[in-house]
């Protein structure tokens, strides 16, 4: 795919999260904030299992999902026996092959790596924020500086908060800068239970069939591949993931499709659109000039 | 989780959206105003100007130059610093209206501003036209560029309103520029103002209508909250506005003055509206999971024997 990096082009890499084997530790999110530099945003406890982290965002590059359910880890539940697991996930940005983030950027600033990867140039950014309801997992979203423990509260500040904006759109980079290096990303790094597992997509793809297989086997409920199909709506994930129920439960769109697909459509429409507008205006001259 | 009305349990991750809500500024929903009252004056100017209606002519030139000149005014604004605005034009990206709509606009800009000082000083006749024409051509595709924009996006209210936003842009587009004629030009002269105001208005209420009804259940934040408040307040300011124009107006320059302000008003609400919808859409998880869902049901892309086992 990163064609146009002729000799330079790199075998693409990615992620395979297998949430199977997530213990909700979090290292993940630390290691990539401590690596990668990414402001503290605030603690809310919200009352929703151990996540308080809530939700990806520009200074939330990896988000482990916590998910209660009364029912058994594997097999049929059993009667006279209270089941529970608890999921979780660490979801992260997923290097989309059609990344719609990529496609709308006016500027230039997001661009496929020579990895096959998708990453935010800092320096030509111009916070737009196109790229922010682009993107069908929600994913980015345009950076606020971190406020102080003596500011007030966000509501009282009201519209200040706008010019403390640092304004522009982050997200994960995949550590661009490790792989140059040779080194893998912080996150797979610091798994302790290699649920973020790093390498070349088709080994790793190969690596999650096997994996599947073996759970299947072993009768684990929802087991299930997510993002894994090059032939979906956003041509397979570049970061894809084994969950155990469906991708909803998780926050994760179950069919997302790259907004871009219909631009051709789109353009369509909207040259038909700015033809009619020619026409609808001659047609106010037809009952006279005056 | 909540129950929605396809029947099914709805589930999601602590009924969090699954997109993120857009980050844009009010000066957003402004600026799809002033966009399309640019670009509809414009082509209105240049018609009028063929017809020979000079007067017509002269005011929409200068309405749509004075639009075009805020309209990037209120993007910098939006970005908060002027030299990021310049980003804009480091590339041309025909997968990005947003990039293509930068080029219209800066091209729209140039031109009608160009126009506008040399019709203001009576120079330079050839040029001036050249400039209108170019102001006109680049008009027609700055009234509807932003119903892309906001189409090409992941928001369901506006990516499955693809077919039909370019229309009620475009309409909206050509209803605001003639109800700002009727305004500022005299009775007498402003007979295609007022005609384009109440079409415009009237195009545009079907377009709406037509949409909210095939999106189905997609369509419904336009009719709550915030985006379906801006959507009564338009429906009301939209009809007042042109029944004055279609009416009193015609004799009555005071009775036009006011249709035509009541028209833009309720301009100004509809591209409120809208804004508000995708905001509204993305924000409940129901509106991204549900049609996926369904997609899926209905012509599944899991391949038999493929790696995604259904449960």
């Amino acid at each position: 795919m990163p064609a146009s990096y002729g000799a330079e082009t790199q075998e693409r890499v990615g992620f395979f999260t297998d949430t199977s084997v997530c213990i909700g530790c979090k290292a993940c999110e630390v290691a990539c904030k401590e690596w990668n530099l990414v402001p503290e945003d605030g603690m809310v406890w919200t009352g929703e299992s151990y996540d308080n982290t809530s939700e990806l965002g520009a200074n939330t590059w990896r988000h482990v999902a916590f998910i209660e359910q009364n029912e058994p880890l594997h097999g049929p539940p059993e009667d006279g026996v209270d089941a529970l697991r608890w999921l979780m996930s660490s979801d992260v940005c997923k290097h989309c092959t059609h990344a719609a983030c990529l496609d709308v950027c006016p500027t230039g600033a997001l661009f496929r790596t020579e990895y096959g990867t998708v990453v935010v140039q800092e320096d030509i950014c111009n916070g737009c924020g196109y790229c922010v309801p682009a993107c069908p997992f929600g994913v980015l979203d345009k950076r606020h500086i971190p406020r102080s423990s003596n500011d007030p509260p966000a509501e009282i500040l009201g519209l200040q908060l706008g010019k403390k904006e640092d304004g522009r759109v982050w997200k994960c980079t995949l550590c661009y800068d490790r792989l140059k290096g040779g080194h893998e990303p912080a996150c797979a790094k610091a798994c302790p239970t290699d649920s973020i597992q790093f390498g070349p997509l088709d080994e790793l793809r190969e690596r999650a069939d096997k994996r599947l297989e073996k759970l299947q086997g072993e009768n684990w409920n929802g087991a299930r591949l997510y993002g894994r199909d090059p032939d979906d709506g956003v041509g397979g994930f570049g970061a894809f993931f084994l969950l155990l129920d469906e991708p909803e439960v998780y926050g994760l769109p179950p069919d997302p499709v790259v907004t871009t697909s219909h631009l051709p459509e789109m353009w369509a429409t909207a040259a038909v659109a700015a033809g009619a507008v020619v026409v609808g205006v001659l047609a106010g001259f037809l009952g006279g000039s005056r | 989780m909540s129950v929605t009305e396809v029947g099914g349990e709805m589930r999601s991750y602590y009924g969090r959206p699954v997109l993120k809500e857009p980050v844009w500024q009010p000066e957003i929903p402004w600026y799809f105003f002033t966009g399309g009252l640019a670009g509809g004056s414009s082509v209105l100017s240049l018609v009028a100007r063929m017809a020979g209606n000079e007067t017509l002519a002269r005011r929409s030139l200068y309405v749509g130059a004075v639009a075009d000149i805020v309209s990037p005014a209120l993007l910098v604004s939006d970005l908060g610093r002027p030299e990021r605005f310049l980003n804009m034009f480091r590339v041309f990206k025909v997968t990005s209206p947003m990039s293509v709509g930068s080029w219209i606009l800066g091209v729209s800009g140039g031109a009608s501003a160009t126009a506008a000082l040399l019709e203001a000083a009576g120079r330079l006749k050839p040029v001036k036209l050249a400039a209108e024409v170019a102001s006109a051509l680049s008009g027609a595709p700055l009234a509807v560029y932003t119903a892309t924009l906001v189409s090409d996006t992941a928001i369901p209210a506006w990516h499955e309103a693809r077919k039909e936003l370019p229309f009620l842009f475009g309409s909206s587009a050509v209803a605001s520029a003639g109800a700002a004629a009727a305004i500022v030009v005299p009775t007498a002269e402003a007979g295609p103002a007022r005609r384009l105001a109440v079409g415009g208005v009237l195009v545009e209420n079907a377009v709406f209508k037509l949409m909210e009804k095939r999106l189905g259940m997609l369509g419904e934040p336009y009719s709550k909250g915030e985006s379906g408040k801006y959507k009564q307040v338009a429906l009301a300011c939209t009809t007042g506005g042109a029944a004055l124009l279609a009416g009193p107006g015609r004799k009555s320059r005071l009775a036009a003055a006011a249709g035509g302000a009541l028209v833009l008003a309720g301009e100004v609400a509809v591209r409120w509206s809208v804004f508000k919808a995708g905001f509204q859409s993305a924000r409940d998880p129901k509106y991204t999971v549900l049609p996926q869902r369904q997609r899926q049901s209905g012509a599944s892309r899991t391949q038999p024997g493929s790696s995604e086992p259904s449960v």
